[in-house]
């Protein structure tokens, strides 16, 4: 596989061509913020929080896909993509009913700690208040649609890792939102497992176990690098589940 | 020629939680009747609804800033409730003592920071003086004392919450996670100061007895019912028990009620000038079902303390009575509140040394068995109740608080009008500031959770206006 030479931020890189710009900065420790992707996950760049600047080019790329070419002027932190991804994160907080005080996953959850890192200490946008769906039915989980932030990390591991895909995007624009089954009630789906997945990589409190109460949901995540490790390389590594 | 007069006292630097003051005048310029508006909205049942059970512990706790302990208490009562589960033995204790470290916190914050102001320094002192911070200048010591004794009872809530504010502990089922030892011994070693505090405090207020006997009659002496939760065996209680409703001349019409009856025997009238709902007993009807809460009526309905300190308080606070066999006077909801902090500082202690309070089973893991639940605990202002209906999978389809300055409303309008007629200058409608002091001191008695009541560290932000029969402004003072 060929090597490239490029630049990120001012340094030089060099990485196999096959790279997204998102794996080398992880691994060169350059913090990109993301949101939609999740390692062992198919990549959707779908939120736009990772987007970077590429010199020459008036279009901005999400960093969990584009790949480097040889020669490339990559900026991951300038003031442009800063006031974009704080936007975004406004956005995203405007749209759904975010009451991290009262949460069940205060304190540890993606979109929380991605305000404070864009700081966010204000939405000048007007809030929406949309009036969406909880779904209690199923015995063991909760979706409580007013936190979901449309990742699509729930419908993916369901249909990739699992392969029961109980979930789907259903709607239109702003009306979008995560229905299970073709839209049944959570507790009467045929197709779902119970295996807790979804609600393990699901990044903010919108996916949660029953009788949680407020900050007490952990998201253990460590099981998907050790499934998708397992499956592509067979290598079953106990420490790839510990290390998260 | 306009003959009747209306006063209104209203505050203006705040948003939330406002309140204000009516005073209606008759024909003779007398007093005819005083109302105390609440215009707390009571938005927290309406939005409640669709969310889960297990969550509104960490919801209802953030209606008050000042007794979330009580919310979460009560709440998680509810939803023991509803899941149909007893808790166990150490979570019954661990609940009981961050209510009593609620009850120590809130009433060191009524008595030292809000009221010690008025009454150390007179109701008549420069209100830029009469606040915390003169209280500080007036007496270091004191105001020290009690800035470490609402730490105190802050502390227990926040090493019980795991050191955050608003930490939801109490949960449907028990308590989220068990004490350790080494917290214990923290808190134990803030005991022998906090004695030694309340005592001061309660010294200090008699002397206030005796230096505002001239006063004391006007602040709200009325004969009421009184409500609150004893011990099933009669005891002052703070977490279970029965409610024991007991009349303005001593009598108990009602014991052993069962809490979970509570609106069985109480209703909720409603008026158009007030967003807080007015709780009576039934039996009486409105507003004669008038009724008191709080640590005047805890105090008074009790058969005993069952700590030696405070039972000892007590029968000198019985004593005030005389032949009536009740304190009806609501001055002495300042009393009645030092008497429950030296019942607290002495119960924690108890509770502290017992050693089930380190048990590490603390949580009684069950799913919806009852589509309706009820928790009853008693606040530092009142008995509280919670009421959930909730569906099969646990989502709430009604909620419905009372909480207790709502069931004190009928009695701080009364408090107020009593005031008013006293102090009122002449016949002129005239407002003069001795008359707005007296009427804030006398609310404060009640300590209402309203965040206007607790506004400023001292003073409440007032507006007043006198308005005669036809409405016409004759008279408006601001502060
Ligand atoms: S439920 Fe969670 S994982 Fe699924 S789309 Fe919404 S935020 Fe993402
Ligand atoms: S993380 Fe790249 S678009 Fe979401």
């Amino acid at each position: 596989m060929a090597i490239i030479t490029f630049s990120i931020d001012g340094e030089h890189y060099s990485a196999r061509e096959d790279q997204t710009i998102l794996e080398i900065a992880r691994e060169h420790k350059i913090p990109i913020p993301t949101l939609c992707h999740l390692d062992g996950l198919s990549t959707v760049g779908a939120c736009r929080l990772c987007l970077v600047e590429i010199e020459g080019s008036a279009k901005l790329q999400p960093a969990c896909t584009a790949k480097p070419v040889e020669g490339m002027v990559i900026r991951t932190n300038t003031d442009r993509l800063k006031k974009y991804r704080r936007t975004i994160v406004e956005l995203l907080a405007s749209e759904g009913n975010h009451q991290c005080a009262v949460c069940v996953v205060n304190g540890h959850c993606e979109l929380q700690n991605l305000a404070y890192e864009v700081g966010l200490d204000h939405v000048r946008v007007p809030y929406l208040f949309p009036s969406k769906r909880l779904d209690a039915t199923h015995k063991d989980f909760v979706i409580d649609r007013n936190r979901c932030v449309l990742c699509t990390r729930c419908v993916r591991v369901c249909h990739e890792v699992e392969g029961a895909h109980v979930w789907d995007i259903g709607g239109r624009g702003i009306n979008c939102e995560i229905i299970g089954d073709m839209n049944q009630p959570w507790g009467e789906s045929e197709s779902c497992t119970s295996c807790g997945k979804c609600v393990r990589v699901c990044p903010t409190g919108a996916l949660f176990e029953k009788g949680a109460t407020v900050g007490e949901m952990h998201k253990e995540r460590g099981f998907l690098k050790y499934i998708v490790t397992a499956r592509n390389k067979q290598q079953w590594i106990a420490t790839a589940h510990e290390e998260e | 020629m306009t003959m009747s007069t209306t006063i209104t006292i209203a505050p203006v630097t705040r948003i939330e939680g406002h309140a204000k003051i009516t005073i209606q005048l008759d024909e003779h310029g007398d007093v005819a009747d005083a109302r105390f508006h609440v215009n707390e909205f009571r938005g927290f049942e309406k939005f409640t609804e669709g969310r889960l059970l297990w969550e509104m512990p960490g919801i209802t706790s953030r209606i008050c800033g000042i007794c979330p302990a009580s919310h979460l208490v009560t709440s998680a009562k509810a939803g023991d409730d509803i899941l149909a589960v007893e808790i166990p033995e150490t979570a019954e204790k661990l609940r009981r003592l961050l209510t009593l470290a609620q009850w120590l916190q809130s009433h060191a914050l009524s008595f030292f920071h809000l009221s010690s102001p008025d009454l150390l320094l007179g109701f008549d002192a420069d209100p830029a003086q009469r606040n915390v911070f003169g209280l500080i200048a007036h007496d270091k010591e004191f105001a020290r004392r009690g800035i470490r004794l609402r730490k105190f009872g802050q502390e227990i809530i926040e090493m019980l919450g795991g050191r955050r504010i608003h930490t939801p502990w109490t949960v449907p089922g028990g308590v989220r996670e068990p004490l350790d030892p080494a917290r214990r011994d923290a808190m134990l070693a803030w005991i022998p100061e906090a004695r030694e505090t309340v005592g001061i405090a309660l010294a200090t207020l008699q002397k206030m007895h005796g230096k505002y006997a001239k006063d004391i009659p006007e602040y709200g002496n009325f004969r009421s019912l009184l409500v609150g939760l004893v011990s099933k065996d009669g005891g002052l209680e703070y977490y279970d028990g029965f409610l024991r409703i007991m009349d303005g001349n001593g009598n108990t019409i009602a014991d052993k009620l069962d809490p979970k009856k509570y609106f069985e025997y109480f209703g909720e009238a409603a008026e158009s000038w007030s967003y807080l709902k007015f709780p009576y007993y039934k039996p009486f009807g409105y507003p004669d079902g008038m009724y008191r809460v709080g640590p005047l009526a805890r105090v008074n309905i009790c058969d005993f303390i069952e700590t030696p300190l405070a039972e000892a308080e007590r029968k000198v606070f019985k004593a005030l009575s005389g032949k009536a066999g009740v304190v009806n006077n609501s001055f002495y909801y300042h009393y009645a509140r030092l008497i429950e902090m030296l019942f607290a500082v002495e119960k924690i202690e108890q509770l502290l040394k017992d050693p089930a309070i380190l048990g590490s089973t603390i949580r009684s893991d069950a799913s919806i068995n009852r589509a309706e639940g009820i928790g009853c605990s008693e606040a530092p202002r009142g008995v509280l109740f919670h009421h959930y209906h909730v569906n099969k999978d646990g989502v709430i389809q009604k909620a419905n608080l009372v909480i207790a300055t709502a069931q004190n409303n009928i009695a701080m309008n009364r408090t107020v009008r009593q005031l008013a007629s006293h102090f009122l200058d002449g016949r002129n409608g005239k407002i003069t500031e001795g008359m707005l002091n007296r009427v804030e001191a006398g609310i404060r008695c009640y300590d209402p959770c309203l965040s206007c009541s607790t506004h400023a560290l001292g003073q409440m932000p007032l507006h007043v206006r006198v308005l005669d029969a036809d409405n016409h402004v004759v008279d408006e003072m601001m502060r």
